[in-house]
């Protein structure tokens, strides 16, 4: 089965946020704060004013009304006190959006700055332990006695790894349309990863009903976490609409992404590792420094994998936060799960060396009965499975352990492997199925943000009725539908799945219409480890003249439960996959230090894999039997194939060249100079 | 200022501001959403177009610039109903998730495909080599996917490529 929508995208008909055709429509553009810290003193908007076609100009001069409650992050122009540099303090409203610009830049404001602090470092004064971590574990945990277990271990692993700041950098820039009507009922085309979520904080921030709001998403040009919650520009756009009573649509720039849109932590991670002289865990310590806004609180669960993954009779793990004078970090794709897979499977392959255990052979002496954080029974786990498929599918039993040996010409040649894992949870969502002119119509707020959620939907519910996929259509995308949860957290597909199973299901039994909403049910679901697993294998080839790292094979093998789609799946773990190799290789945003902010706000320096980056990567999978977890049977895929394949590859580099680089990343700088 | 300009065929005169780039001629002037604004700065190849045939940014090229020219965009690829080559082929492959991307794939992958001689890549310069893979992946290193969608973009210009 071919992608529901892949006529509209391949022949340019698609409609996202930006490009609904609505007639009278105004261009705003945010003016951003060149500072990192102080006060706003003053708003000059004379000059702006003055520039033809301008109609508008908003600031901090001059609030407009929202709620008292509103998130601190989409509290426009309520407060002088600078957060951040790059946050939105003004912004013009034109006739067309050069206009716009042109007067954004015309905007004088004059600043009372404060000395700031940008710098993550895991000795600031200022750490602090958050009550829980993203969404909601808690913060640290402590079982066995993990000096203990250092004490007696035969061969420890005490290492520190750091992930830098990194942006989801989806490819269709974040934009907002806002239409009010004359009873005051306000419309946004948003690209968004959840219409019902997004309408809510919309709402909210603006002290409106619920009602009174509606947000469109059709077509989303990815997100990867970072269109999860609801952001400025979508309420930018609904006060310049109001402002000047003119439908309004705020498109922001790449560079003004990096500012406003969220982003991953930067972490720095210590690991302490130790085993006994089979290889099998005596300790398992590992601690994540990482930072949030003055604003608000958001910390990443960095060292909550080490809870899922592996058995050990001491296990510690802890998070500790600094809040600094930045924009506040956010979901990026797998957050937790990513950077803290990078660091715990890369001290595992040290830890493969440090014993001299084959780092596949060692996972698999490490697996544990239940999981060790929680003692909970898995649903269903097959780590084991995807290691040994993955071995035999890359000839894995062929490798020379010896680092830094194997040579082609000018090319060092290593291979590496890492394991993955995602938790597999399910939200309440709602759902409306209905028979259509001869067909079926299947009702969900759902969001399809390149996942392929609305093909995955069409054959579920094709399935439960029994009917062939081309007589049901599938709509999603837009907050008057039944409510559903953000495409999120890998739960997307097992959450509107399981309401759309059991619409259909009533669909069945009434013949004209079925309702649900999985609340109950899913309220009900038993307290197991729902996690999906995966197992990460790399080869590369890193130049001994230049250091450049070129990556030459990729396989991934992964146990998420049943998969509904195969061509989906698949697509869903290669994208996956291909985002990990940027992480491992190229991806990068700096902190400047003198200024606040960040520097490297583009494509051109922000490198994310391009085509010729990227090998013909793999991805294979084993069927489970896991009917626990949802009416499908599924668990989520959409982050997986980013966790690991970091570690796979920087083991892969350790292997080429016998030089372990613990900073991500593996840049060709830091491979040379380690010769020097 | 005035202009003329065809597009996917149809014939325009435009009074354009001389700051407006091709690509919001595109996009905002002519409602043809189909070429996408990644970047805006030439570095994410969203918004490619052909222009007299040939590849190139639109956010690259001032709409002033382009009086005279010729431009096809992806909704000036397929025949009617009928889906050019490489439209058939991105549906069938699965060459793209979110979408976003995928225009300026089309057209960069159309004008490709016209391009002749080596590329950084080929191994003899004097060759005019065959699109392998290997080529492919070079020739197409202009246009982003964030969602990852290169190795199935490969293989769907490889089957219209042979
Ligand atoms: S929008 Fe033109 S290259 Fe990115
Ligand atoms: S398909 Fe989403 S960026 Fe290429």
């Amino acid at each position: 089965m071919n992608r529901v929508e892949g006529r509209v995208k391949v022949t340019g008909l698609a409609t996202y946020a930006a490009e609904y055709p609505v007639e009278g429509v105004a261009y705003a553009y945010p003016v951003q704060s060149l500072i990192a810290k102080g006060r706003v003193a003053r708003v000059d908007a004379a000059a702006a004013l003055d520039l033809p076609g301008v109609l508008a100009v908003l600031s901090v001069a001059d609030p407009p009304e929202l709620a008292e409650d509103a998130d601190a992050e989409l509290a426009l122009f309520q407060r002088r006190e600078v957060a951040y540099r790059g946050q939105i303090i003004a912004a013009v409203v034109a006739e067309t959006y050069d206009q716009a610009r042109a007067a954004a830049d015309a905007v004088r404001v004059e600043y009372e700055p404060a000395d700031h602090d940008v710098s993550l470092r895991a000795d600031h004064p200022g750490l602090y332990r958050p009550e829980v971590v993203n969404p909601n574990f808690p913060s640290d945990t402590e079982q066995g006695d993990l000096e203990a277990g250092l004490a007696q271990a035969a061969a420890v692993v005490d290492v520190t790894y750091t992930t830098p700041v990194l942006h989801n950098n989806a490819m269709e820039p974040h934009a907002a349309l806002a239409v009010w009507d004359a009873e005051g009922t306000l419309l946004v085309y948003d690209s968004t990863q959840g219409a019902t979520t997004d309408r809510d904080m919309i709402a909210k921030t603006l002290g409106l009903p619920r009602g009174r709001v509606r947000v469109v998403a059709r077509h989303v040009g990815g997100g990867f976490g970072s269109k999860g919650t609801t952001r400025p520009h979508a309420v930018l756009a609904a006060l310049a609409a109001r402002v000047t009573d003119r439908p309004v649509k705020v498109a922001l720039t790449r560079q003004q992404m990096y500012d406003v849109t969220g982003y991953r932590t930067p972490t720095i991670q210590r690991l302490r590792l130790g085993a006994d002289g089979e290889g099998r865990l005596t300790a398992l310590e590992h601690v994540a420094y990482e930072q949030s806004s003055t604003l608000k609180e958001f910390a990443e669960q960095t060292a909550v994998p080490a809870r899922v993954m592996y058995a050990t009779p001491a296990l510690r793990t802890a998070h500790r936060l600094v809040r600094l004078d930045v924009a506040t970090p956010s979901w990026m794709r797998a957050p937790g799960e990513c950077p803290g897979m990078y660091a715990l499977e890369s001290a595992m392959d040290e830890l493969a060396c440090a014993t001299g255990i084959d780092p596949v052979e060692l996972r698999l002496r490490n697996e544990p009965e239940t999981e060790p954080g929680s003692g909970l029974p898995f649903s269903s786990r097959d780590l084991a499975g995807c290691l040994r498929e993955g071995a035999r599918r890359f000839g894995w039993e062929r490798r020379d352990p010896e680092p830094g040996v194997r040579r082609d010409g000018e090319w060092l040649i290593g291979t590496g492997v890492a394991a993955s894992t995602y938790p597999s949870k399910r939200s309440p969502c709602q759902a409306v199925a209905c028979v259509r002119d001869g067909g079926f119509l299947v009702q969900v707020a759902a969001a399809d943000i390149g996942t392929g959620a609305r093909t995955a939907l069409t054959r579920i519910a094709a399935e439960t009725l029994g009917v062939a996929p081309d007589r049901v259509h599938v709509e999603l995308g837009d907050s008057d539908l039944p409510a559903a949860p953000v495409a999120g957290g890998s739960m997307g597909t097992a959450s509107w799945g399981s309401a759309v199973v059991r619409a259909c299901e009533e669909l069945k039994k009434d013949g004209r219409e079925g309702r649900a909403d999985t609340a109950e049910e899913v309220g009900q679901d038993s307290e197991l480890a729902r996690h999906a697993f995966g197992a990460q294998f790399a080869e590369v080839r890193v130049s001994a003249v230049t250091g450049e790292i070129r990556v030459s094979r990729l396989l991934g093998v992964f146990a998420a439960g049943r998969i509904v789609d195969a061509r989906l799946a698949r697509s869903q773990f290669i994208g996956g996959m291909t985002m990990g190799l940027g992480m491992a290789l190229m991806e990068e945003t700096l902190t400047d230090e003198e200024f606040g902010g960040f520097l490297r706000r583009d494509l051109a320096q922000y490198h994310i894999p391009a085509c010729a980056d990227v090998p013909d990567v793999e991805a294979v999978w084993l069927e489970e039997e896991d009917e626990r977890l949802n009416p499908m049977g599924s668990k989520g895929i959409g982050e997986i194939g980013i966790v690991g394949t970091a570690a796979a590859i920087g083991n892969a580099v350790h292997h080429a060249t016998g030089h372990r680089v613990r900073e991500l990343p593996i840049t060709p700088a830091k491979i040379v100079m380690a010769r020097f | 200022m005035d202009i003329r300009l065809t597009v996917n065929g149809r014939p325009h005169t435009l009074d354009v501001d001389p700051r407006m780039s091709l690509l919001d001629l595109l996009r905002e002037r002519l409602g043809l959403i189909g070429s996408k604004k990644g970047c805006d700065h030439g570095q994410c190849g969203a918004c490619t177009v052909l222009v007299e045939g040939r590849r190139a940014n639109s956010c690259l090229a001032l709409a002033v610039a382009m009086d005279g020219l010729s431009v096809t965009t992806v909704e000036g690829l397929a025949d009617g109903e009928h889906l050019h080559p490489l439209q058939a082929a991105f549906i069938e492959h699965d060459a793209f998730q979110c979408g976003y991307c995928t225009p300026g794939q089309l057209c960069s992958a159309a004008g490709m495909l016209g391009e002749p001689g080596p590329s950084a890549v080929t191994e003899n310069l004097l060759d005019d080599p065959e699109l392998t893979p290997h080529e492919i992946r070079e020739r197409m290193s202009g246009n982003l996917c964030r969602c990852g969608a290169y190795v199935n973009i490969v293989s769907a210009i490889s089957e219209v490529a042979r």
